[in-house]
């Protein structure tokens, strides 16, 4: 299953972003190739519609969670429908490489 | 281009798939089935079940009061089409989400909600510890996070600036010196 991390930097010792829709990267995160992917989000700086935009960035990728510090409003229906899982980790200090070390005990 | 369907909010999915119809003149699988869409059957439900108003549950299938009596004028057509006309009923399809409850998770201290109903929630699907609850939200939980926002909202007709928060569009806000919308800070075309 395929990962997403919403990230402020494109390494592995960036934090996690705490916004969604405007984060700087994704960060895919393959649990079976053990393979990681970073995307630079182009709806940073969106005025409206960020949210919506990268659900639909993250869902062309076939991710089946996204681990992130917040969601929006519009985005809750849209990925229920698509049966996306949401983590929500409030935690501004913790590393992308944290994150991956606790889906690699799970997964 | 018409407008796109507003995605309706089903609560639970129906426990049967479907009715069919029995009776002296019915014989086997004899006539096209009556469809009927999850969000009608979920209107049938809010209103002739949950005895809601229309207005009540247009509200919690998130769509308009209007939208919600024609979704329901819609249902009462069909049910009366497959009475009338001896066929059997399948429910399927529409465009619907399965709203979904929130966990939490005390060893790693994450929220996460379940997408999947018909699967039951065990381990937390980041560190896979099986302490996890279901989350009930509470109120000073929201004073702390409006304010770790770090983005700006600002009025483009006056520049008054305020602090982003969470869960409120900023296009949305109204401006409370000279009343007109706000957007938010960062985005390329104010910058030139």
């Amino acid at each position: 299953m395929k990962i997403a991390i919403s990230s402020s930097g494109n390494t592995l010792e960036s934090t996690i972003d705490q916004r969604f829709g405007r984060c700087a990267y994704f960060v895919i995160y393959d649990t079976e190739l053990k393979s990681v992917e970073f995307i630079p989000n182009p709806n940073k700086d969106c005025e409206e519609g960020a949210g919506p935009a990268s659900v639909q960035l993250v869902a062309a990728k076939n991710v089946g969670k996204i681990v992130s510090g917040e969601f929006g409003l519009k985005i809750k229906p849209l990925l229920d429908s698509l049966k996306i899982q949401m983590i929500v980790l409030k935690d501004p200090e913790i590393k992308n490489k944290d994150v991956i070390k606790f889906l690699t005990r799970t997964h | 281009m018409p407008r796109i369907k507003r995605i309706r909010k089903v609560s639970n999915p129906p426990v049967i798939k479907g009715f069919k119809p029995y009776g002296p003149e019915v014989k086997g699988a004899s006539k096209e089935p009556v469809t009927l869409l999850y969000e009608e059957y979920e209107a049938l439900r809010l209103c002739d079940y949950d005895m809601f108003t229309h207005d009540q549950a247009s509200e919690l299938m998130n769509v308009s009061r209007p939208t919600y009596s024609r979704i329901y004028a819609s249902v009462r057509q069909k049910l009366a089409r497959a009475f009338v006309e001896g066929r059997p009923i399948s429910i399927e399809g529409g465009k619907v989400y399965f709203d979904s409850d929130w966990y939490y998770c005390s060893s790693c201290t994450c929220n996460f909600n379940n997408p999947e109903k018909d699967k039951a929630i065990k381990n937390c699907p980041l560190c896979g510890s099986s302490d996890v609850h279901e989350y009930e939200p509470t109120d000073d939980e929201d004073v702390v996070s409006e304010n770790d926002c770090k983005d700006i909202c600002f009025c483009p007709h006056c520049g008054y600036e305020q602090r982003h928060r969470k869960g409120n569009p900023c296009n949305q806000m109204i401006c409370p010196d000279c009343n007109s919308k706000m957007k938010r800070k960062g985005h390329k075309s104010d910058k030139i």
